[in-house]
């Protein structure tokens, strides 16, 4: 049996590793939304472990619908990515300044 | 070690190397493959952790559906790689810091804090058999009913909303137009007509 201490670990360093992914990665916005699907993934693996180690069955409930939510956020982002590389010919975050905020 | 042990630890490594080099690589396409890559190593370790049904479906939906999307995506934009490759290295030593950081806290918070977890703190009353699949979707319809609908509604939100936006104005189509519809005067659709006139 493997301690859950080290599913916990490496659910703790896959977020980090997305997390450090949003700040290195400024520059492409696609590659920004790929490190929020691993911030996800990371999430999943916590709910699926405690649901697992507690004999719980709500923690793999729970990770359903947040694949459901997640599935829906990327295609509403794709789509928000396609219609602004269509005005601004380009991906670049920089370039995306419009609202001046 | 047991075999179990060394399957995690070869998709634990794994996992870690891809989720690396999705963000290191530059090339947007070779990002999606190494994230399909840490997608399915994932979905190995799901397995481990007797939850299969979700194991399964992240392999269906996600490396099928929602990747290929992104590949979609990637392949349709002119990305000029140029200019982005240029200052990667600038945010390189604030993103090892981030990363050093977090995961220093998180290791250190997690390491000994659930070791005398009880396996079974929890009664087993949801468990009815040893079929994952059926168990969870017994709990679905059930007792998250109401929350499996608004699942639904959420996927139909996402449909209606990625295709209005994407949507083109095309000329061949007819649409409202409802600033026009609000603007009409009375003089612009009835015309009033004398009977003098009409007679003549």
């Amino acid at each position: 049996m493997i301690p859950m201490s080290y599913y916990l670990i490496l659910s703790s360093i896959l977020f980090s590793i997305a997390l450090a992914g949003i700040f290195i990665n400024r520059k492409n916005i696609i590659i920004l939304l790929m490190s929020l699907e691993l911030m996800f993934l990371s999430i999943n693996f916590n709910f699926i472990i405690f649901g697992n180690f507690l004999s719980d069955l709500t923690g793999q409930i729970f990770v359903f619908f947040v694949l459901t939510v997640v599935a829906a956020e990327s295609a509403i982002g794709l789509a928000i990515i396609v219609v602004l590389f269509r005005n601004k010919k380009s991906i670049n975050v920089d370039d995306i300044g419009g609202l001046k905020g | 070690m047991s075999t179990e042990l060394l399957i995690f630890i070869f998709f634990s490594l794994l996992l870690v190397f891809s989720a690396l080099k999705v963000i290191i690589v530059n090339n947007s396409v070779k990002a999606a493959i190494f994230l399909v890559l840490s997608f399915f190593c994932s979905a190995v370790l799901w397995l481990l952790m007797n939850a299969e049904f979700l194991s399964i479906i992240l392999i269906l939906v996600y490396v099928g559906a929602v990747m290929v999307l992104f590949l979609f995506v990637v392949m349709m934009l002119d990305i000029n790689l140029s200019n982005i490759k240029e200052k990667f290295v600038n945010y390189l030593p604030l993103g090892l810091f981030i990363f050093l950081v977090i995961a220093l806290l998180l290791i250190l918070f997690f390491d000994n804090q659930f070791s005398d977890v009880d396996r079974n703190i929890v009664t087993e009353i949801n468990i009815l058999n040893d079929n994952n699949t059926m168990n969870l979707g017994y709990l679905l319809f059930t007792e998250y009913i109401i929350a499996f609908e608004i699942a639904g509604i959420i996927l139909l939100l996402g449909i209606i909303s990625s295709i209005t936006l994407t949507q083109q104005k095309n000329n061949d189509n007819k649409y409202q137009a409802p600033h026009d519809q609000i603007n009409v005067t009375k003089s612009d659709r009835l015309k009033i007509i004398k009977d003098e006139e009409f007679r003549k």
